[in-house]
């Protein structure tokens, strides 16, 4: 039961951050206070770690680059990845960090100001960096789609405004 | 030319539907919010789309079977089964039909006679009655009432019951009210059939839209009824397909028989590319346990609580719908009539719902609002709504 409460929070939350708590307890047929509990214990848990908008970028009129790293390492004793893969998250440059299967092992997402300091930031520092024994950067060009979501959405309500 | 003697008397007098008038205004409105959408606001899922391109990539475009493709029978009958417990023989007890709109008609025309009589709840969806006259019978609506929570009641179908009487039509869940019958609720009306010969239409075009804790359960299912039920249903509502105007209808095989023939004679099949995208629907629902129909639920059964408690905030009762996506609340309480209701609301606060009495007198009273419309949407319109009853109270 809790779980199912849980689960609808999230995925309420996960659509819209800015639904309150007193809403979800109307959407969820539960009262407020334990609405509130099951938010303050899955942000303690670390289950929901923030809540950001999403933003389309592009249409910002910012300097900013983005690039997918493809990274080999090498893993090390104990650590496994897990070690590398900080070292190279911690950097503000990296937007993101996944352990992939496959043809190399950390997909890295990397964002700068333009197109030169990314690449110097591939050069100095990501490839630098012991345990790395490759790199192959691609750049950004366009986004269509993240987390469920059509950048440039040009479907519109098409229905007839009464039906029976 | 005289039309008048040209013309069909029977069909000319049937009168337009009560919705028209109503989506001629809105329709002129540019910014107002709809409740009063009768299909639901996602787009079918992409693979379905992809299905059918491709059959038509295949150069699929000819006609299949006047019953449909065996295999989208087949995967119908066995969804049936696996949802609803009703098992159908997909060679001789289930056809395609163009949306379940066509097994209405069919259902309709196979069985009724001059003079025969078809019962059917009030209000319900607007293309019954026409339908029975269409055929040539007359329509019985049985009053239903919100203290029933607009059930059908046993009491009210054996009172109605005449020699002449040829069908009941069960269309639950139901479309305007958001009521379902559960099990308990069939078996009574199973009970007042029992020795007669009067078919059950069960249009359950919204079975998989419930909520609360509750599923639909098809009439077919209840023990010796499935000889005398015809079984409508389709993929509009389960699977947001309303424009692909796929559906079918169930029965036994002497009926189905009858019905088909004027299928055939009629429309020959259900157009091919929609049962590749049906067929695809089936499968996909199949292979990950119904995700997309269940999100579908749970998304509406959000928006149905939010309507539900704004309903209460202003105050007007309204009882709670467990299917379809429907609120059916009361606005007596305002003195007004449903349609100066739905009119000013609109005028007003540019919110739409439809009068109750577009699904027969006995929606006097009532309005529908459908919350097949965008979380967002749903909000802002209650919070119009609140305005609007305010308002009038204050007054």
């Amino acid at each position: 039961m809790i779980r199912d409460l849980e689960l609808s929070i999230l995925e309420i939350l996960f659509n819209d951050s800015r639904t309150t708590p007193a809403q979800i307890a109307v959407m969820t047929g539960h009262s407020e206070e334990e609405v509130t509990a099951v938010i303050r214990s899955l942000e303690a848990q670390k289950i929901i770690l923030k809540y950001p908008a999403m933003i389309n970028w592009d249409r910002v009129e910012v300097d900013q680059v983005e690039a997918v790293i493809e990274v080999r390492v090498t893993p090390q004793r104990d650590e496994g990845f897990d070690a590398i893969a900080e070292q190279i998250y911690r950097f503000d440059e990296v937007s993101s960090v996944y352990l992939m299967s496959g043809a190399y092992d950390l997909m890295v997402t990397v964002k700068a100001s333009n197109m030169k300091r990314l690449a110097l930031f591939v050069a100095e520092k990501l490839s630098t960096l012991d345990h790395v024994l490759s790199t192959a950067t691609h750049f950004v060009l366009k986004k269509y789609k993240l987390e469920g979501v059509i950048f440039e959405e040009r479907r519109q309500d098409e229905r007839l405004v009464i039906s029976p | 030319m005289n039309y008048d003697r040209v013309l069909n008397s029977r069909v000319a007098q049937v009168p337009p539907s009560g919705i028209r008038k109503f989506f001629d205004v809105v329709s002129t409105m540019k910014d107002a919010i709809s409740l009063g959408v009768g299909e639901p606001d996602f787009t079918s899922q992409w693979s379905v789309n992809d299905a059918a391109i491709y059959s038509l990539k295949q150069g699929r475009t000819h006609y299949t079977a006047n019953a449909g493709l065996m295999a989208l029978r087949e995967a119908a009958c066995d969804y049936l089964e696996s949802r609803f417990g009703v098992r159908y023989d997909p060679k001789t007890e289930i056809f395609m039909t163009v949306g379940a709109s066509e097994g209405i008609d069919l259902s309709l025309r196979a069985l009724v006679e001059p003079g025969d009589e078809v019962l059917m709840p009030d209000p319900s969806y607007v293309s019954y009655s026409p339908g029975v006259i269409f055929a040539g019978g007359t329509p019985r609506p049985l009053v239903t009432r919100n203290e029933d929570e607009f059930r059908l009641t046993p009491q009210a179908v054996k009172a109605a019951l005449t020699p002449r009487t040829k069908a009941l039509i069960l269309p639950y869940p139901n479309n305007p009210t958001g009521a379902i019958m559960e099990r308990e609720h069939l078996e009574a009306i199973a009970e007042v059939l029992r020795g007669t010969d009067v078919v059950v239409i069960s249009d359950e075009i919204y079975a998989e839209l419930t909520y609360g804790g509750k599923t639909h359960v098809s009439f077919a299912s209840i023990p010796g009824m499935k000889e005398r039920t015809i079984t409508l249903n389709g993929f509009s509502k389960a699977f947001a397909m309303t424009g692909w105007r796929m559906g079918y209808a169930c029965a036994p095989a002497e009926i189905l028989s009858v019905m088909l023939k004027m299928h055939q004679y009629t429309i020959m099949c259900a157009p091919t590319a929609g049962q590749y995208a049906a067929l695809e629907a089936l499968k996909a629902g199949r292979e990950t346990d119904y995700a997309y129909v269940k999100e579908m639920v749970r998304t509406y059964d959000r928006r149905r609580r939010i309507m539900l408690d704004a309903y209460k905030q202003m105050g007007l009762s309204c009882f709670e719908p467990r299917g379809a996506f429907y609120t059916f609340p009361c606005v007596k309480s305002t003195g007004l009539t449903s349609q100066q209701f739905a009119e000013r609301l609109l005028m007003e606060k540019k919110v739409a719902c439809v009068p109750g009495t577009a699904f027969g007198e006995s929606g006097e009273g009532y309005v529908r609002c459908s919350y097949a419309t965008a979380t967002d949407k749903v909000i802002e319109a209650m919070a119009r709504m609140k305005e609007f009853v305010q308002e009038i109270r204050r007054v």
